[in-house]
């Protein structure tokens, strides 16, 4: 690891002023990020500590359940508030990498990061969430802009994840590396007022992606034979040793069908 | 743990209990009590922290990006963490911080100012061994124990947790932490005997 400065600031635009310089990065959980720097594939000139903002913590509304970025996974499963109102958010956080990881691993930082193997992503999507920064209300149609590439500003933060209620019918499978534990493939099944959404996770080069014919066929019929028929084309989509494009097309129909069964 | 319970220690005696080895000693006694490494010449991007391991003040002079790892191991002494993978995958680093399971190697030492770090050298009461320990000792747990430390902090916290209603559960939530030798079919039976003895005593 390359030496760095480190702040901890306690506000958010200090925050955002320290990230203003051309070398600084915030460390969320620092589960991704730390081993990047270990492998010094990045070198920071300082680290931005965003434990100290209050960024933690989840609030339950009438309508809608906000998520601080700096909530770990652990947090989240454990929320008594996301099982109730959003099941398949509660049961992905609970599946997130093992229990060390979810104890540290924030969802601010994993959506920032936007792994194209990273679970969030297809909640966020699936579920039409907002992303709240320090500037701005970002969709998640607009937020995930291809393999670690988002809408955010090097400037700017997640402050929060708001997720609308009610959600109808949420779920999530994943086929995960036995390894690593990341989604080879992840499949989000949604039903709220933004319609029935499926966002893919693992599968694309660019990253997580919506499966519309999926979502047509699953608004007319609720049901895993509405889509078992549904065949993914394999271009553009992730081949190496764990499995072949054609294999995570296959992988995407099985776990979309899982998640549907799960859902209804 | 008392000086007589460590590792080495074990080791030194199942030898000589096995028999024709005692006469060559594993371990000397100047081996045995590792002393804390020096502190490292300061350099300007050193900062002053204070950690509290195991219910001790523990004041450090460290560079921002060494980890709760190393400053346990390098710093203080406290050899029982193991530095295995060093990237977040093996689980051997587990360490407790406020009460929570966490790889060490994927914590900055920096950011635990304040936080209370519990490693396997806190776990036993005096003389006492925890019941986690005393249960990998009776089943047989490990058989390098290069993984052991990491385990044990890991299985406190899964039965602090509530996570061993069934053998597959207790596999699920000790997924983070790999056995080369592949124990982990006593490491199993192990949580599940202190897991019951505990519903036995509730």
């Amino acid at each position: 690891m390359y030496d760095f400065t480190y702040q901890k600031p306690s506000s958010i635009a200090d925050a955002v002023k320290l990230l203003a310089e051309p070398e600084a990065k915030a460390l969320a959980g620092g589960q991704t990020f730390i081993p990047v720097l270990k492998q010094r594939l990045n070198k920071p000139s300082t680290l931005v500590d965003l434990a100290g903002l209050g960024l933690a913590g989840i609030k339950a509304e009438g309508d809608k359940i906000t998520i601080g970025a700096m909530t770990t996974h652990g947090a989240i499963a454990a929320s008594p508030e996301i099982k109730k109102a959003i099941p398949g958010l509660s049961m992905m956080a609970g599946w997130i990498g093992d229990t060390q990881v979810r104890h540290c691993g924030t969802m601010g930082g994993s959506l920032a990061n936007n792994d194209p193997s990273a679970c969030y992503p297809a909640a966020v999507l699936a579920l039409n969430a907002t992303i709240v920064t320090d500037k701005r209300r970002i969709g998640a149609d607009e937020y995930f802009q291809g393999m670690f590439t988002t809408a955010l500003a090097t400037d700017e933060l997640i402050t929060s994840i708001e997720f609308a209620l009610p959600v109808e019918k949420s779920a999530y499978e994943k086929f995960r590396n036995p390894a690593s534990r990341y989604a080879m493939v992840g499949v989000f099944v949604a039903k709220s007022a933004a319609g029935v959404r499926v966002a893919v996770t693992g599968a694309s080069q660019n990253g997580v992606f919506r499966h519309t014919e999926m979502e047509q066929a699953l608004s007319g019929n609720w049901s895993p034979d509405a889509i078992a028929h549904i065949k993914t084309p394999p271009g553009g989509l992730n081949s190496d040793i764990h499995g072949s494009a054609e294999y995570r097309a296959h992988l995407i129909t099985v776990m979309a069908k899982r998640a549907v069964a799960a859902a209804s | 743990m008392k000086p007589g319970l460590t590792r080495r220690g074990l080791i030194g005696r199942s030898v000589a209990t096995a028999g024709g080895l005692a006469a060559v000693p594993l371990v000397t006694p100047a081996e045995a009590a590792i002393p804390a490494a020096p502190a490292p010449v300061r350099t300007p991007e050193m900062v002053d922290i204070v950690l509290q391991v195991n219910g001790r003040r523990l004041p450090l002079t460290i560079e921002p990006r060494v980890s709760l790892l190393d400053a346990l191991r390098e710093q203080a002494g406290l050899t029982g963490t193991k530095k295995g993978c060093d990237r977040g995958s093996c689980g051997a680093c587990t360490v407790h911080v406020d009460g929570r399971r966490v790889n060490s190697c994927l914590t900055l030492a920096i950011r635990c100012q304040g936080r209370a770090v519990t490693t396997i050298e806190g776990l036993a009461e005096g003389d006492e061994l925890h019941p986690v320990q005393a249960a990998f000792i009776r089943h047989d747990a490990f058989q390098c124990g290069y993984c052991t430390p990491g385990q044990i902090m890991a299985a406190t916290a899964l039965l602090d947790e509530g996570h061993a209603g069934s053998d597959a559960e207790i596999r699920e939530y000790m997924a983070g932490n790999i056995c080369r030798c592949g124990a982990y079919n006593h490491i199993v039976d192990a949580i599940r005997d202190v897991a019951s003895q505990a519903a036995g005593k509730g």
